[in-house]
């Protein structure tokens, strides 16, 4: 009886689409990855040795601002042109019809940052060994980037003026997911065990797959229709 | 043969802010019965449908499907009812077809989908983006899931505005044929409606909203 | 609905009325017992408590970061869950507890951290350092900082305590996620700072007014507490007969002062 399946496919292959129909607007984020990497050297140093030793955390930290950007309107077109107010009183789980909305996130935020990374890595003289873990960590991070930050962007979405106040929220929270990722990219270059970070990063996702769509229904729930 | 109606509304209330927004409403309506629901600007019509579907929970009373707690029977009653609010939640980006296509049964066919779109005039506008389609047009693009959709109540708020005359007519042909269909509808509307056996129902706001400056 | 009469007496605490009368009777015991508490503590700690061998009189400093540090964490705690009951029962006074406790634990974080900074400079010559545990601090002011932005942020006072409810919610969630990330964080990158953990055992003489400033510490947070719902109940429920009623009583006293 409950379509459930339907829900979390169709969810996203209609996300996808309209991505797709606003290719502009989704490639922002990438285009912003780009740009905020070309800052560091003009403001830090250009000096390859000083821009290696920055490079893991810049790299994340731009990732995690580049999907911040991105999150705001996650819901807010949703909210606005009533698409929302449908999704709550389809008879599919909402649990799972956003999970597919945040997965359709994740693949026009997430995935092209971890695709680009490697030239950004060029750019800002990543040492190569860290090319790989990088790409993977990105991977990962950015989807519980993603998660975590839909339930920021659910919590804010009736709100005029969100954008600011998702960030405030969800930062915090983005904290242990930086830790990880540029960690594991740091003990690549150092000759270390990078699995180790990887798989809390796996275990952090695989725990934000879980939860994070919950919060993301109870909220949508409880505070948009205020 | 159960005898409870198809949907039962009791005592039902809902708090905005520890201000109840309307008195209690107490409805019921049977399959074929239409019930036009009125109320001055802010009474709270928008509020008792989103109520009657689900989308807000109600602070006291209880809605009825068949003579079980929608609570209980959440997925069922939810594959059994439409809705379609004052923003339609027509997709800019995407055309007219494909937002029906979205906003349809998954088993509904292409052939479907398009005589629903000539249903509501807009038969040669399948592939236009609805950026570029007029306020009415979007409403149309909506109204036409009442052609693909299976369910058996219609919740309809203000179905009708910035439809033209043609419209208005074809469209109360159709309630019509729901009605005659077994169906039920309930709607809020301003229009005059000429539709057999219409009934209405009066929505009071709660004295509570007085007291607020 | 009928399974509401079984929970009578749930109803009867969630109602913000009994709260008020009964906290009314409790506060003046409450009054006594956080001042004494509080006098006996400090005057213990700061003034009778020995010097520390290594640092001086600048440790004493600890009879008000370690307690305000205690209650900054079980403050979220105690928001978070105020939070869950109001959303599971739909119960207001609730609400108005996590509403009151957010800013308090904000208050109490920021005065751990201040006082943390002002201790490190005599200490180890420096206001800031990225350790372990201060950064956890840090990151749980802003978990405070995100509820209380998010509370007032919404026109509807419904709609901001359920949302702020929710991210208490999850912030509980992440905190032992991130404490721990930190934790890790931290032995990562040990070599590179000063070291921060505490003298392997404390003197008895300064133990005990610590613990007494502990316990003064979580009376004064439950007065303050009670205090600041008790001013969120009379605003929420101004239009109750019940606080007209006191409104009327108080005017009607003030003359006679």
């Amino acid at each position: 009886m409950i379509a459930t399946s339907v829900g979390f496919s169709g969810y996203l292959k209609r996300d996808l689409l309209l991505a797709y129909r606003r290719r502009g607007e989704a490639a922002s984020p990438l285009i912003f990855f780009l740009l905020v990497s070309t800052l560091i050297p003009l403001g830090v140093s250009p000096d390859s040795a000083r821009l290696a030793e920055l490079a893991p955390g810049i790299i994340w930290v731009m990732a995690l601002l580049a999907t911040l950007l991105s999150t705001e309107s996650l819901f807010a077109s949703d909210y606005q042109d009533g698409s929302l107010e449908q999704m709550l009183i389809s008879p599919q789980l909402l649990a799972l019809t956003v999970l597919g909305k945040v997965t359709a996130h994740w693949l026009v935020s997430g995935l092209p940052l971890t695709l680009v990374s490697p030239v950004i890595g060029i750019m800002l003289s990543l040492p190569g060994e860290g090319t790989v873990p990088m790409m993977a960590s990105l991977a990962l991070g950015t989807a519980c980037l993603s998660l975590i930050g839909a339930v920021g962007a659910a919590l804010t979405v009736s709100l005029r003026k969100g954008g600011l106040l998702l960030s405030v929220l969800v930062i915090p929270l983005y904290m242990p997911v930086i830790i990880f990722g540029s960690a594991a990219v740091q003990a690549a270059i150092d000759g270390l065990n990078w699995l180790g970070p990887l798989a809390i990063l796996g275990a952090m996702l695989s725990g934000a797959i879980a939860l994070c769509p919950l919060a993301i229904a109870g909220a949508l729930r409880l505070v948009s229709n205020n | 043969m159960s005898t409870a109606p198809l949907l039962t509304v009791e005592q039902l209330s809902y708090e905005r802010d520890d201000c109840n927004v309307f008195k209690p409403v107490n409805l019921a309506v049977e399959a074929g019965d239409i019930l036009q629901i009125e109320g001055a600007n802010g009474a709270g019509k928008t509020t008792l449908m989103r109520l009657m579907t689900s989308a807000l929970q109600p602070t006291a009373g209880s809605i009825l499907y068949q003579g079980r707690s929608i609570a209980q029977c959440r997925y069922e009653y939810l594959a059994d009812i439409l809705y379609i609010g004052h923003q339609s939640g027509v997709k800019m980006a995407l055309s007219a077809e494909e937002n029906l296509r979205w906003m349809s049964p998954a088993s509904t066919s292409a052939n479907q989908i398009a005589e629903a779109l000539v249903t509501v005039g807009l038969g040669g506008y399948a592939d236009v983006p609805c950026y570029s389609l007029s306020a009415g047009q979007h409403r149309r693009v909506a109204l036409a899931r009442l052609t693909t959709s299976r369910a058996k109540i219609w919740f309809l708020d203000e179905p009708f505005t910035s439809i033209d005359k043609q419209g208005v007519a074809a469209l109360q042909n159709q309630l019509q044929n729901h009605l005659a269909q077994g169906g039920a509808i309930l709607l809020s509307t301003h229009q005059n409606l000429a539709i057999d056996g219409l009934r209405t129902y009066s929505v009071e706001p709660h004295a509570d909203r007085g007291e607020l400056r | 609905m009928a399974s509401a009469r079984n929970w009578n007496w749930f109803h009867r605490m969630g109602s913000p009325r009994w709260f008020y009368e009964t906290t009314g009777r409790w506060l003046p015991w409450l009054w006594v017992l956080t001042i004494s508490l509080v006098l006996t503590g400090l005057v213990w700690g700061l003034a009778f408590a020995p010097q520390d061998a290594k640092q001086g009189n600048s440790f004493r400093i600890i009879y008000l970061h370690v307690p305000a540090s205690f209650l900054a964490l079980a403050g979220y705690y105690l928001m978070a869950i105020a939070g869950a009951i109001g959303l599971i029962w739909k119960m207001k006074l609730s609400y108005m507890v996590m509403k009151s406790a957010a800013p308090i634990g904000a208050a109490l974080t920021f005065i751990a951290l201040f006082t943390g900074a002002v201790w490190g400079k005599p200490t180890w010559g420096t206001y800031w350092v990225w350790d372990a545990r201060i950064t956890s601090m840090l990151i749980l002011l802003f978990l405070y900082l995100g509820v209380l932005a998010l509370q007032y942020a919404f026109h509807s006072q419904e709609a901001g305590n359920k949302a702020s409810a929710i991210l208490a919610l999850v912030g509980t969630v992440n905190i032992p996620i991130i404490y721990k990330s930190v934790d890790w964080w931290y032995t990562l990158h040990q070599s590179a700072t000063i070291k921060l953990t505490s003298a392997p055992s404390m003197h008895p003489d300064m133990f005990q007014p610590l613990l007494v400033v502990i316990v003064a510490m979580y009376s004064f947070y439950g007065l303050a507490l009670i205090l600041y719902t008790r001013v969120e109940i009379l605003q929420r429920e101004r239009k109750a007969g019940w606080v007209r009623e006191l409104a009327r009583q108080a005017e009607t006293q003030e003359p006679a002062k």
